[in-house]
């Protein structure tokens, strides 16, 4: 008689990384390493802005990414009207999270940066204007997904809202060319370029790292939203459980 | 002069996404804790 041995059952960690998280943590730290390497160190100073060019290889990456982040919340609220998918509704959240933080980050560093190049921190200019609005209507949507009510009808609310804030963002990103603007205009596109060389090379490592990092941290964030969301339905069961028990117990002849 | 701008935006952004970031990954870490291994599995375990 042969002893048929059973696999060892696999432990669950107890976090939210996995192989497909150490392999984009891993690109995250190359892709920062050169990005910052070639920002900071091997790019040369500019002749008109000299060093504050090095906010470029920063600001710009990250305002790019939070326009990423809200166009998967556009994509997630459009999947939660049309089937009221669970997975797309905390998608959308999350990406609405990340991107408000980035876009925070945007508005800070771009102030940063206004200073030695325009003389100001702050201007009412369309372009910063039109930031600071989608700021704060994101801001709103994140406040609608925290509002205590249904979750069914909170998720299509806060997917109505999510659509309609995506108006924001080609507003913003075009309102240099709809006003007249203090902000300058696209430094980089597919047909035009007004950088090369090591500069060049810094905005395009920057690009790279930050799509990176944002992949790694949607993951993370994704899975931390997916827990939330299991610990409340497990709550809501053992709430469900208990009063079917307590009210079984107050039947007549039931259990006391 | 112009380093210091150059090193108060990276540093913004560097405490912000840093603190993000731990406060996600100790966040996963207490729900996991706290949920049966069959409520936290991902699709790539």
């Amino acid at each position: 008689m042969t002893t048929v041995e059973m696999p060892p059952a696999r432990s669950v960690p107890e976090h939210t990384g996995s192989r497909l998280t150490r392999a984009l943590g891993g690109a995250v730290l190359v892709t920062w390493t050169l990005w910052l390497l070639w920002g900071l160190v091997l790019s040369p100073a500019d002749v008109v802005q000299h060093e504050s060019v090095r906010l470029f290889y920063l600001h710009v990456p990250m305002a790019i990414m939070s326009s990423v982040t809200f166009s998967i919340t556009l994509i997630g609220s459009i999947m939660v009207l049309r089937n009221g998918s669970v997975f797309w509704d905390l998608m959308a959240g999350v990406a609405a999270e990340i991107g408000v933080m980035f876009l925070g980050l945007v508005i800070a560093t771009g102030a940063v940066w206004g200073k030695p190049t325009w003389g100001t921190y702050w201007e009412w200019d369309p372009r910063l204007t039109t930031a600071a609005l989608m700021f704060l209507v994101y801001l709103g949507y994140l406040v609608i997904r925290r509002l205590d009510m249904d979750p069914v009808v909170r998720a299509r609310r806060a997917a109505v809202f999510g659509i309609v804030a995506f108006i924001n963002v080609p507003l913003t990103r075009f309102s240099v060319q709809i006003w007249n603007s203090l902000h300058q205009e696209t430094t980089i596109s597919l047909t035009d370029t007004q950088m090369d060389g090591a500069q060049l090379t810094s905005y395009a490592l920057g690009m790279l790292a930050m799509a990176t990092f944002l992949a790694w941290l949607l993951v993370h964030r994704f899975r931390v939203a997916w827990l939330e969301h299991a610990m409340d339905e497990s709550g809501l069961e053992k709430l469900i459980r208990d009063r079917r028990a307590e009210g079984a117990a107050n039947e007549p002849g039931g259990v006391r | 002069m112009f380093w210091g701008y150059v090193i108060a935006g990276y540093g913004i952004a560097a405490v912000v996404l840093g603190t993000y970031v731990v406060s996600t990954l100790r966040r996963g870490r207490t729900l996991s804790r706290q949920l049966d291994p069959e409520q936290r599995r991902f699709l790539d375990d």
